[in-house]
């Protein structure tokens, strides 16, 4: 192991613990509003729980990005060898 | 350590080609779909049985997914949008057969999956609204925003690929870990969990699939929805 590979380690878990974060808080936010208007308005459940499903897969793809940034330094690094 | 999730293991050769095991896994998927809707559909009856009732029952709900996104005619993007979600569902549940890793664990079953839903837009959005009417929507709301339209084509393709990549195989990679750490029926909650994180995937694919076309396809629908 070099010096690249061991930086690339924490390179990668750096990625997907700060890349974390976000991502956490912004869906907390996004259900908790969700849960909110649906309390407010039951029958517009439906409607919203399909928004919400579809908004929270566009944050999650937030730390995917970072999930596949920490593979990627891990398994296809392109400055090992 | 585990082999990396981003390479591929060559199943067998057909001649000069060699044929990966997401290829013969993804094959067998498809045949099995379509076996399986050539059997639910061979006798249909006023009466319906419990596969063809079942059918029916997915067929309305993707109708009425369809028109309420779109806010168009079902028909012709009926059969796209459910191929897309069924083949999905049951490529990601097909983790569950003993050695068979899901095809949409592997990056290019995703980025074909992607690409076809990236011609589907903007086949429909040439269908509807003709070439100029179609080259007109990357103007909206401004001329400004010409760039970022083009921009976004590419980039709403690629987190498509890479969303549903990311989620499938990390689940076939924590169930590797933990199997190899913790041992036999460890991983069993985890398997579950992936079920629940398969079928929302499937789901948010086509959803998003559909939002993009009914975007290509007229604001129209969408507006007078809300």
């Amino acid at each position: 192991m070099d010096d690249i590979q061991y930086i690339s380690v924490i390179a990668a878990a750096v990625a997907v613990s700060f890349g974390a974060i976000g991502p956490a808080l912004a869906e907390g936010k996004a259900v908790a509003a969700a849960m909110e208007a649906i309390a407010r308005q039951p029958e517009a459940a439906g409607v919203l729980s399909r928004t919400l499903f579809v908004g929270l897969a566009m944050i999650e793809t937030m730390a995917i990005y970072c999930l596949v940034i920490a593979l990627l330094l891990l398994f296809a690094n392109p400055f090992v060898k | 350590m585990k082999s990396s999730p981003l390479a591929l293991e060559p199943g067998f050769q057909l001649g000069p080609v060699p044929v990966s095991k997401p290829v013969i896994v993804t094959w067998a998927l498809m045949a099995a779909l379509v076996l399986a809707s050539l059997l639910v559909t061979r006798r249909l009856s006023l009466r319906p049985g419990t596969g063809q009732s079942a059918l029916e029952l997915f067929v309305e709900t993707l109708d009425q997914q369809i028109r309420d996104t779109i806010g168009a005619d079902p028909a012709p993007y009926r059969a796209l949008l459910g191929t897309i979600f069924l083949f999905v569902l049951v490529a990601n549940w097909s983790s569950l057969v003993p050695g068979v890793e899901p095809p949409t664990a592997r990056l290019e079953t995703d980025a074909a999956l992607a690409l076809i839903v990236f011609f589907a837009t903007i086949y429909h959005g040439l269908r509807t609204r003709g070439p100029l009417g179609y080259l007109a929507t990357f103007a909206e709301p401004s001329i400004i925003m010409i760039p970022l339209n083009l921009v976004e084509q590419i980039t709403r393709t690629f987190s498509l690929v890479v969303r549903l990549f990311g989620n499938i195989m990390s689940g076939v990679f924590v169930i590797g870990v933990v199997l190899s750490l913790a041992g036999l029926l460890v991983p069993i909650p985890l398997m579950a969990l992936d079920l629940l994180t398969g079928a929302v995937q499937a789901y948010i694919f086509a959803t998003l699939a559909m939002v993009f076309i009914g975007s290509a396809v007229d604001g129209q629908g969408s507006r007078a929805r809300d």
